[in-house]
């Protein structure tokens, strides 16, 4: 009785392994290893890579165009301002030239106004001086015709004639300019 | 009463480990040999479609296997063994997982129902080449006296006591270690198939053979436990998977690590 329980006890012990067990167990568990490392890794492990690289690629080349916007917009407002003081200064310059060419026009009008009046003055002077000749010369032969009708005598003697003349012309312009002032 | 009572318990056979010794289906090939090999194939199967055609923008195919293989390299490849070293491992630790949580899952599966650890002897196959390996691995790199005295001296130990840590690290280390592995294995394995079978075998003995009609309600929350402890099995079969990876590759990792 005992003797069979034991033997029943012996052959029923779980934790007595079959062989055939344990060898199957290693070889299929070898096997499935292998053809994990053949077939299933290096396809995932290419994937996780390839991934990796696009996701990098792809941060590289935001980036760049990070990169290539900022120095865009660096150089556009350079630009912009360069304008601007471009702008700036070409107003500056065109007021300048306003000005000066306000003062050219301004000096060239005086000096024109000054010569239209120094001619005119002028004329004045040349048409005073002609009308003064022509009165002169009109006073004597006047006042020479006039005298000889009074005296009744000819005055042939050109040298006295014109004595008398003159002497009278003097006292006449003396006594104008004591009556102009 | 007493009488009845007894004849019941003498008409019921509790089950034991008679259970688990299948008659061979044919030859000397039994019902856990097939499933076994039933588990490789599946699991190859799966992965080489998951992997077959893997790209950048991964099918739904690829993003399960991705998932699944990620679990194994990341979270207990890489973290236990380190960035360094661990892809050398990681088809062997992804084997390793998937086919023992494939067999344990067999447990719950109607027609499979049989979880192939429950025989200690694939536990102990498993346990020993996790053995060679991190010793094997150690070895290779520390130098045969290097890494027994990584794995028996522990750092910042020194006098007298190393009499008693160096035999208690050496038995720990080297000599418990793929015991401890199988024997966790195999024997949740097989208390949890007990368990069930217990619930639900008692449970229609109850109900249907016990002859007494006042004993089929209990047979009925027999039935229902039964249920329950399914639940507990599924959490349990993860976690032994889990665990007996881990183990490894922190194995690994330690007979690896540098001396502190």
């Amino acid at each position: 009785m005992s003797s069979t329980i034991l033997a029943a006890g012996g052959e029923l012990n779980p934790l007595v392994p079959h062989v055939d067990e344990i060898v199957l167990g290693v070889v299929v568990f070898l096997i499935l290893v292998f053809l994990i490392k053949k077939f299933v890794v290096p396809n995932f492990e290419k994937a996780y890579a390839e991934r990796t690289a696009a996701i990098e690629g792809g941060m590289k080349e935001a980036a760049a165009a990070q990169e290539e916007a900022k120095a865009a917009l660096e150089q556009y407002n350079a630009q912009l301002s360069e304008a601007r003081h471009e702008a700036a200064r070409i107003r500056e310059e065109a007021r300048e030239q306003g000005a000066q060419i306000v003062a050219e026009m301004r000096a060239q009008a005086q000096d024109e106004a000054q010569r239209i009046v120094t001619a005119a003055h002028q004329q004045i002077e040349a048409e005073r001086a002609q009308a003064v000749q022509s009165l002169r010369r009109q006073v004597g032969e006047l006042s020479t015709e006039l005298a000889s009708r009074i005296v009744g005598e000819s005055l042939e003697d050109e040298a006295r004639q014109r004595r008398t003349v003159e002497r009278f012309i003097v006292d006449l312009e003396g006594s104008s300019n004591g009556s102009a002032n | 009463m007493t009488t009845e009572g007894r004849t019941v318990l003498a008409e019921f056979h509790p089950p034991g480990p008679a259970d688990f010794d299948l008659p061979p289906i044919f030859g000397d090939v039994t019902k856990p040999m097939v499933l076994y090999v039933l588990s490789a194939v599946l699991i190859f199967g799966c992965f080489y479609i998951a992997s077959r055609r893997a790209a950048v923008v991964p099918s739904k195919a690829q993003f399960a296997g991705e998932y699944a293989y990620n679990f194994v390299r990341n979270s207990i490849a890489r973290d236990s063994i380190g960035s360094h070293d661990f892809m050398k491992f990681v088809p062997y630790l992804t084997a390793l997982f998937f086919l023992i949580l494939v067999n344990n899952y067999y447990g719950l599966i109607p027609f499979f129902q049989f979880p192939t650890f429950s025989h200690s002897g694939y536990a102990y196959g498993l346990a020993a080449l996790t053995w060679i390996l991190y010793n094997g691995v150690g070895i290779a790199k520390h130098g045969f006296l290097g890494y027994f005295k990584l794995q028996s001296v522990p750092g910042g130990v020194s006098g007298p006591i190393l009499l008693l840590i160096v035999p208690l690290e050496f038995m720990s280390n080297i000599l418990v270690r793929p015991v401890t592995l199988a024997l966790r294995l195999f024997a949740n394995m097989f208390a949890g198939h007990l368990l069930l079978i217990l619930f639900t075998l008692g449970g229609s003995y109850l109900v249907f053979d016990s002859g007494n009609i006042l004993y089929a309600p209990v047979g009925v929350v027999a039935w229902l436990l039964a249920v329950a402890v399914s639940f507990l099995e599924a959490l349990v079969m993860f976690l032994q998977a889990y665990v007996f990876t881990l183990l490894t590759a922190q194995y690994i990792g330690g007979a690896l690590a540098d001396e502190h």
